[in-house]
């Protein structure tokens, strides 16, 4: 795919955003012009960039949706739930096409085309009881009638175009026929004549500069700024006259005038592409020279583009004013936009991911040139690298900054989600979004969708009950659904809560036992019951919906989680409501980390989950468990864990960590102090190690293993738990 | 008989070269009574190439040489199309029956 279609699908793809956006938004506020306008302009610019792609098939279909959206603008229909729906499905399908795209496909698949073209024909009932079309021959009296852009159809007539470039344009790498060929994509062009009078005679004609110039028939719908718009790139440089369809004779006249062509030949131009017939085009003339005589002159004195079209053209009464501001107003708007996106520069993400991992390298380097300094002894050179230290710190920050972004363009997603749902099933579900400006690691965000759908999903599917349930309960009918994403002592926690029924304990004990996951008779905790809908293939719903129940269980959710090195939870009052926590690592690629040493390998434990160190006394050598300030605390000895040799030193240290809530202690060494780290990666091969989350370098060159707190807690809890004998099968082994 | 003369043009009819194009049309109308161009193998053509056509053929009007264009790359066939301007130079085209819509 070259680097234009990739462009147009990651711009195309945030205005599919913005149209979605609006339209939700349009439901709620169905007189809100400036967001009729917004959704416009983004199919419009869809429109527009798929014909500089030349990718047909989406600018045909987009041209359909423009047209209806263009009459939505003009108040000639108005927004009903029909309407918006519809839109909504063309979104989705306008989705579909750019995956098409991007699979670099030339065509749609049939199921795709026969489903486009069921949303055209849908559309065309928007567009075909058009008021009727201007009727034509009335060009000359009806002048209110003239400006077309948005009116009834126009079969007749066309924009009249004429446009002379500039000699420098070729030399400012811009080719006059790629803007014609764009200039196609907004209508089409019935006419279009070559003017090559301009280029000189051979010795004098520099090939670099540019001599040609077009006129141009064009049927479009655009408006008239559109049609400037496509010339915006060389407007300092070239001669734009653009006539709206149905302009008066004397218009023509007017151009013929002010154009550098002989009037005679400009005008047998005009009889050719059918803008002018020739006797119009012979009165006119014949008219001018009477009439016009002792004023030509002046007229060619004065600069023809000193006033601006626009004026000239409300002048004679072609354009009614207010189309005129509009237009004026928003060029302004536009070129607002610009300045705004200005202060925004894309980079490619490798280049981004590159610039992290130097980071990292200059975060090693620097522990290593730290560690030299301590040992030399030379007090100047310590504070030098201590400044540095700091400084790496910083940039490590601001580059670690680059990645995060927001999570709200996640969150807004589900509006979308949540309507369609709703509707679906039937409930009146709202949905609340709290916390959208909390940013996180870009790869976090993306690989976060769909666990969150899920939940999403979920809660709208099982959780909310039906709006007469909800009365009966005495709640309001409306459910509601909320996101919720907040930062929380280096993690992020994002929330999905619902005001639903609740988990129903009963129901999943039962299925528990059912399934054989718990034993008959075994006593568990409200906690630990609700906690069995993470087990693989665990479904309450009583019957299978659309939305969930597909087999695909919380158990994927948990692992998708589990593989950003996240973990969730879920809390539930039964008849109130339940809340699934997501808590995430808020970067993949650095963290401040904790060194501690057994043996000869040294370990890092982050440092956000490390509470205090203490030393480990002689007398509880055996257990593994002690008493913290009259908590147990139990722990895990790493040296037995990873079943290392050699002898325990007389002195061990416990590091106290806590994850989620939950307290435990590692059983180490030495400790060895902070530590800024870069996690690399361990390789796929060892995907299936529990209890290790990545690996680093040392200043001193050796390598540390990052331990996965959470996976040794877990794994220490599990141990516990078999031990007293509950029954947990073998997570390891579920294949989705 | 005629001085006849034939001029292939091989690379992209474009503002790269149109420097070098501008002297090697000009160049072949010089002492020729017909000029034959054959552009099949020309891949592009942009609006500097467009008009350094145009150039050669009022020129050969004006010294009353023939040019003709014996063949058509479809890119060039396209833009002359598109520019309504398949009279002017008046050749033959010829459509290969797949590429007819």
């Amino acid at each position: 795919m070259d680097e234009l279609t990739s462009v147009f699908i990651q711009e195309g793809r945030e205005q599919l955003q913005t149209m979605e956006t609006g339209l939700l938004e349009l439901e709620q506020n169905p007189d809100d012009r400036d967001n009729i306008n917004g959704i416009f302009r983004a199919a419009h610019t869809i429109k527009g960039a798929s014909g500089v792609i030349e990718c047909g098939f989406i600018e045909s279909f987009m041209h359909k949706v423009e047209n209806v959206l263009d009459r939505l603008r003009n108040n000639e229909i108005s927004v009903s739930a029909d309407l918006t729906g519809l839109l909504l499905r063309c979104c989705d399908h306008l989705g579909l096409l750019m995956d098409v795209l991007e699979n670099g496909s030339k065509e749609p698949e049939d199921e795709a085309k026969t489903n486009g073209n069921a949303l055209q024909s849908e559309l065309a009932a928007y567009t075909s009881n058009a008021g009727s079309p201007t009727p034509p021959g009335q060009v000359i009296e009806a002048e209110s009638e003239v400006h077309a852009s948005g009116g009834g159809v126009v079969d007749t007539d066309s924009w009249h175009i004429s446009v002379r470039f500039g000699p420098d344009v070729l030399r400012g790498g811009m080719d006059p026929l790629s803007f014609l060929h764009f200039l196609a994509s907004l209508g089409e062009i019935v006419a279009l004549e070559t003017i090559p009078d301009a280029i000189p005679s051979a010795a004098e004609m520099d090939p670099e500069s540019c001599y040609l110039g077009f006129e141009i028939r064009l049927q479009t719908r655009s408006s008239k700024a559109d049609i400037e718009r496509v010339f915006d790139f060389c407007r300092d440089d070239c001669e734009l006259h653009i006539l709206p369809p149905n302009s008066k004779v004397s218009e023509y006249q007017k151009l013929i005038k002010e154009l550098p062509e002989d009037d005679m030949r400009l005008g047998e131009i005009l009889v050719r592409c059918g803008a002018l017939t020739q006797t119009e085009l012979e009165e006119g003339l014949l008219s001018q020279k009477q009439a016009d005589q002792p004023v030509s002159p002046q007229n060619q004195d004065a600069s023809p583009l000193q006033q601006p079209l626009g004026e000239i053209l409300v002048d004679h009464k072609v354009v009614r004013k207010e189309v005129v501001d509009a237009a004026v107003s928003k060029q302004t708007q536009i070129s607002e936009k610009k300045a705004v996106e200005a202060r925004l520069i894309r980079v490619q993400a490798d280049k981004l991911d590159q610039l992290i991992d130097l980071v990292g390298e200059l975060v090693i380097a620097g522990a290593s040139t730290n560690l030299l300094a301590t040992r030399s002894r030379q007090s100047d050179l310590i504070e030098s690298t201590s400044i540095l230290t700091r400084l790496v710190e910083n940039i490590r920050d601001s580059a670690l900054q680059l990645r995060m972004v927001q999570i709200g363009e996640t969150f807004n997603r589900f509006n979308r989600v949540v309507r369609d749902v709703s509707r679906e099933i039937g409930k009146e579900i709202d949905l609340v979004i709290t916390g959208a400006e909390t940013e996180l690691d870009k790869t976090v965000v993306e690989k976060i969708g769909d666990p969150l759908m899920h939940l999403v999903r979920n809660s709208m599917d099982h959780g909310i009950e039906a709006a007469d349930i909800r009365e009966e309960k005495g709640k309001p009918r409306r459910g509601r659904v909320e996101l919720k994403a907040y930062h929380d002592s280096g993690s992020i926690v994002i929330e999905v809560i619902d005001d639903g029924g609740g988990l129903p304990r009963n129901k999943i004990l039962a299925k528990a036992i059912d399934r054989g996951l718990v034993q008959p008779g075994q006593s568990l905790s409200d906690q630990e019951i609700i906690n069995l809908i993470w087990e693989p293939g665990f479904s309450t719903a009583e019957q299978v919906t659309n939305l969930s129940g597909r087999g695909v269980g919380m158990d994927v959710v948990r692992r998708n989680i589990q593989s950003l090195r996240g973990n969730c939870e879920v809390s539930s009052t039964e008849g109130e409501g339940t809340t699934f926590t997501i808590r995430l690592p808020l970067t993949l690629a650095i963290i401040d980390g904790f060194l501690v040493g057994v043996g000869k390998s040294a370990y890092v434990i982050p440092l956000d989950m490390v509470i205090e160190c203490i030393e480990l006394k002689e007398n509880t050598a055996d257990r593994d468990f002690l008493n913290l300030r009259g908590e147990v605390l139990p722990f895990v000895r790493l040296r037995e864990m990873f079943e290392m040799s050699g002898t325990r030193p007389p002195r061990e240290n416990i590091v106290v960590v806590q994850y989620a809530g939950q307290k435990a202690g590692i059983v180490v060494d030495h400790l060895m102090g902070e530590f800024q780290t870069v996690i690399k990666p361990l390789s796929s091969i060892f995907r299936h190690l529990r209890g290790i989350g990545g690996s680093t370098i040392l200043g001193s060159g050796e390598v540390a293993l990052i331990l996965d707190v959470h996976a040794l807690i877990q794994r220490n809890a599990d141990l516990g738990a078999r031990e007293h004998n509950f029954s947990r099968p073998d997570t390891t082994d579920f294949n989705a | 008989m005629a001085t006849c003369k034939r001029l292939a043009i091989h690379e992209d009819l474009t503002i790269y070269h149109a420097m070098e194009h501008k002297q090697q049309l000009i160049g072949a109308l010089e002492g020729a009574e017909v000029l034959e161009l054959d552009l099949s193998q020309t891949a592009e053509i942009d609006t500097a190439g467009l008009q350094l056509l145009l150039l050669a053929k009022r020129e050969a009007a004006r010294r009353n040489i023939a040019l003709s264009i014996i063949a058509h790359s479809p890119a060039i066939r396209q833009t002359l199309d598109f520019c309504n301007l398949a009279a002017f130079f008046g050749d033959p085209v010829v459509i290969a029956a797949h590429e007819q819509v």
